[in-house]
């Protein structure tokens, strides 16, 4: 049991990488198919804007999923990122792209320099859940076996399963950033951008469910053991609820029932991963069992501990984020909170001690240089910090800005 | 070479030069990133709260001008530090894969503090006249608490790689894994910590300044310019002599945990009493040539005494050696570096506390424009010396780099890819902070004008 709980939580964090960062990199994929004209200028604006403030955050879902992988089986992961080298990397070039265009956006002047911009995040969005969705694929269909570096650099990816996977990943996430975006126009109060995600919504999410449909025929002539684990039992079940919930997710679209749809959509997704986990377990890799290999029993205990202690921290930030970009706090023509700064215009700069921060120096140099006991080069080190603050505030802000 | 039985059958990697400057190249583009992740919420805040102390609007548009830059840098950070984290499977599966579960914790640890960062630098940026002054002073803090956070977590991992410990090898393989007993009860890691969050209020601190520096050389003198270089110099000034005393502490635990890397960074062939210090010189055939020597001064600094002996290279076989130059070299750089950054520190605070202003003469002001380059080659110079210094181990004395090594093929491929791409990220690096720094400045009373 608790050999299986780290890979309980790597799932849900790759469930919601997919849902949330997916929902990113599916706007890049509007701003690829935006066109030309005022409106599809309109359309990169919004998608670039609505994702800007959580696309970061979004994305550390991939990195806790990372590490809760190495830390808990770190053997499996090990045999993973050495076959599956090139998606990876590839997945790697396209979040340095994209995320570097998040950052030069804020300087650009021109349509031509925005354009440029948009093309590379476009391209990038296309590739990263590309690669990612195929690496996934390769596990799924059982072509990274346990080794350094032991299954094939290319076909263990490149192969009908991983390709569909891979297509499927682009589709959801053009999907679920639809979604989202028509969700968010309407809550500006744009009913035009609201129809234009609409409409794509529709027109993706039908595109998704279909290659998904027709891809269990590409599964069961490809991996077929992957097939008959997805066709029976559990899996099944699994399966059929995230198509029911496919299903009912278009309908919430079509009714402009856009919050309700995202959880739909979250839901479906979360289904089809745990409906595979569940057809697969205990079985990790080709004959590597979860149990096999996870880390010793302290090792997990710790990292139970930390996750669940950090979620303490994480969710209440995370809800604090969303609040304020779902009720619309961060949109641009949002009036601005009244500023009651500096009301008392207090002078600062009171004289804190120069002969604190002088005896702090002296006492951080003795204990830290002289010395050699470990507790009094703790106690240096403290004294010394405690210097540099003392020292930062007595000289720094006193007539900064009118000396000189 | 090792008693160690690895999780992965070690293989023969034809490209392990290349994909050990991979990582080194990974590295470097990551570490300056980080010294901004570290200093600058400080910064920003700071300027912040001088403005809600005083109701200078000066104040406010220094925040929200270097919040964008903020901004636009933790961007990049997160994509270079992803890319640190992919290697770490791409690269070193082997690595990974056996001490996983040893120091994998301190990532994941790390991932929240991430987490926290990101979320609030959102909050923070997004939030300027969007939120109450006070939340959105409160929302910077977590951003200044994660960094320390984050830096504690990864330095752990870097720290057990230098000194591990906390695990057990029974009959090669990795038992009794301790994880907390590996990151935190790690005497190493204290110094490391301390020196490198120093270091990154150093590199951001004379960095900003050298670009206010450059502009007054240039005739851009007034009352905003002067404030945006005092407080990045101001901590940077204190910053460096701190840092000397500091590195004294490091090079003393160095020389008690890992005599050979001390032995390395003096060039120092056979163990010897009262050892010599040599500066500047190459070292070659099992000696420094053409360096001043010091007598007795390396036993005097690494314990203290006139007479302690200092263990040489020759205490391990060659193979076990790391390259001295490489390492003998950077550490000269750094130290070269940091003293004239001290010399520099203290000048400027003697001028701030006896005339009560800043410095006037062109010349400190040139010298400040070379410390920002100066003290970023330090801070790269002193991972070499830490990460070369450890060679030809990855995990000390425990598993040797080589095993660590992925066996997958089209190193060089990735190697040159990565290369390209980051050269481009630099221009775009450069690109887009020239721009943030040519954008007007945004009319201070709407507090709404900034748009990231
Ligand atoms: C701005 C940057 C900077 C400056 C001015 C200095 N250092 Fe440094 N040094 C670093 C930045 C750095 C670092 C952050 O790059 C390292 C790499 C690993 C670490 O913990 O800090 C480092 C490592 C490092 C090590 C190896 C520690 C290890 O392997 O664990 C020693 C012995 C020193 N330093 C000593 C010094 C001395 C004596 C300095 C004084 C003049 C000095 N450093 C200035
Ligand atoms: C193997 C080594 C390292 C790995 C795997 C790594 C990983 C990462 C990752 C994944 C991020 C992005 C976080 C996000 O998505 O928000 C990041 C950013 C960061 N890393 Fe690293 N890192 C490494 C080395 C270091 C070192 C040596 C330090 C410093 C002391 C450091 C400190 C930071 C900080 C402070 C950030 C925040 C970025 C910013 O504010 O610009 N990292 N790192
Ligand atoms: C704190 C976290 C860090 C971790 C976990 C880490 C981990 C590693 C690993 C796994 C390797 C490859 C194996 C090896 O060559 O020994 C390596 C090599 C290297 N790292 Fe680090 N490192 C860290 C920090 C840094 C930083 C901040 C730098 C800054 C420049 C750096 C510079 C290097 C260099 C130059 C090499 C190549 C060594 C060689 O080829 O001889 N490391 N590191």
């Amino acid at each position: 049991m608790l050999d299986a709980l780290p890979l309980v939580f790597a799932l849900a964090g790759l469930t919601l990488y997919t849902v949330l960062a997916g929902a990113d990199f599916g706007a890049g994929v509007w701003q690829l198919f935006a066109g030309r004209g005022a409106h599809a200028e309109e359309i990169r604006e919004h998608a670039h804007h609505s994702m800007a403030p959580v696309w970061e955050a979004n994305h550390v879902w991939l990195i806790f999923v990372l590490t809760v992988m190495w830390t808990a089986y770190p053997e499996a992961f090990g045999s993973i990122a050495s076959t599956l080298a090139a998606p990876l990397f590839l997945a790697g070039v396209g979040i340095i792209l994209r995320g570097a265009s998040y950052a030069l956006r804020a300087g650009i002047e021109s349509r031509r320099e925005l354009r440029v911009i948009d093309a590379v995040f476009a391209g990038a969005s296309l590739v990263t859940p590309f690669a990612l969705g195929a690496a996934a694929g390769a596990i799924a269909s059982e072509r990274v076996p346990v080794g350094n570096a032991a299954g094939a650099l290319f076909s263990s990816w490149l192969n009908p399963t991983s390709i569909l996977i891979g297509v499927i990943a682009v589709a959801n996430s053009a999907y679920l950033a639809a979604v989202y975006l028509a969700a968010d126009a309407r809550r500006v109060g744009d009913p035009e951008l609201e129809n234009a995600f609409r409409t794509r919504a529709l027109g993706a999410g039908v595109l998704a469910g279909a290659i998904a449909l027709a891809g269990l025929v590409v599964v069961h002539a490809d991996a077929h053991s992957l097939f008959e684990q997805l066709t029976s039992g559990s899996a099944l079940a699994a399966l059929v609820a995230s198509v029911l919930a496919g299903a009912a997710t278009l309908a919430l679209v079509a009714h402009r029932h856009f919050e309700l749809a995202r959880f739909g959509a979250s839901l479906a997704v979360a289904a089809v991963i745990a409906g595979w986990a569940l057809a697969r377990y205990p079985t990790l890799l080709p004959g590597l069992t979860v149990q096999q290999a996870a880390a010793s029993h302290d090792a997990l205990v710790a990292l139970l501990v930390a996750v669940i202690a950090g979620a303490v921290v994480l969710f209440p930030s995370l809800a604090l984020l969303f609040r304020l970009a779902l009720t619309g706090r961060f949109d641009p023509d949002v009036p601005a909170r009244e500023d009651d700064v500096g009301r008392g215009r207090r002078s600062i700069g009171a004289p804190l001690g120069a002969r604190v921060a002088a005896a702090l120096l002296i006492a951080g140099v003795g204990l830290l240089n002289v010395a050699s006991a470990p507790w009094a080069h703790a106690i240096g080190v403290v004294s010394l910090l405690a210097f540099l603050v003392t020292a930062f505030l007595q000289i720094a802000p006193s007539a900064i800005g009118t000396d000189g | 070479m090792s008693q160690l039985a690895a999780a992965l059958t070690p293989v023969h990697q034809r490209y392990l030069l290349e994909a050990r400057q991979m990582q080194a190249l990974s590295f470097a583009v990551h570490i300056p990133l980080v010294a901004f992740g570290i200093a600058f919420p400080v910064m920003v805040l700071f300027a912040e709260w001088l403005h809600r102390r005083t109701g200078d609007p000066l104040y406010l548009t220094l925040a929200q001008r270097w919040s964008r830059v903020m901004v636009a840098l933790f961007a990049v950070g997160v994509i270079t530090g992803t890319i640190l984290s992919f290697e770490m499977g791409l690269l070193w599966p082997n690595f990974t894969g056996t001490f996983g579960s040893v120091f994998g914790l301190g990532f994941a640890i790390e991932g929240f503090s991430f987490f926290v960062e990101a979320i609030f630098i959102g909050i923070y940026a997004y939030g300027w006249g969007r939120l109450s002054p006070r939340a959105h002073f409160a929302s910077g803090i977590p951003i200044v608490i994660s960094g320390f956070t984050g830096s504690l977590m990864v330095i752990s991992v870097n720290a057990w790689m230098n000194h591990p410990g906390g695990f057990h090898l029974l009959g090669g393989k990795v038992i009794d894994v301790n994880p907390l007993q590996a990151l935190f009860g790690n005497s190493f890691l204290w110094h490391e910590l301390i020196h490198m969050y120093i270091a990154g209020y150093i590199v951001a601190g004379f960095l900003v300044a050298a670009a206010y520096a450059f502009g007054r050389l240039r005739g851009r003198w007034g009352r905003y310019e002067r404030a945006a270089l005092a407080i990045p110099l101001t901590i940077a000034a204190l910053a460096s002599p701190v840092q000397v005393l500091v590195g004294d502490w490091a090079a003393r635990e160095v020389a008690t945990m890992q005599p050979v890397k001390l032995a390395a960074i003096e060039g120092l062939q056979a163990s010897t009493r009262g050892a010599p210090e040599h500066l500047l010189g190459w070292y070659t055939d099992g000696q420094v040539k053409y360096g001043i020597a010091i007598p007795h001064m390396l036993s005097l600094l690494a314990f203290h005494s006139w007479n302690a002996t200092v263990k040489g290279l020759d205490t391990v076989a060659p193979a076990q050696r790391p390259p001295v130059n490489v390492v003998r070299i950077s550490f000269q750089m750094m130290v070269g570096i940091g003293t004239m950054l001290a010399l520099l520190g203290v000048v400027y605070v003697v001028v701030r506390i006896r005339r009560k202003r800043l410095p006037e003469s062109r010349w400190f002001y040139r010298a400040v424009v070379l410390a920002g380059p100066l003290s970023l080659v330090a801070l790269i110079a002193g991972w070499v010396t830490t990460e070369v210094g450890r060679q030809p181990w990855v995990v000390y004395r425990v598993m040797p780099t080589a095993d660590a090594v992925t066996g997958a093929g089209g190193i060089p491929i990735g190697y040159g890819t990565l290369l390209v791409v980051y050269i481009a990220l630099a221009f775009a690096v450069a690109w887009i902070l020239r721009r943030l720094a040519r954008k007007p400045l945004p009319s201070a009373d709407t507090p709404g004008g900034v748009h990231v």
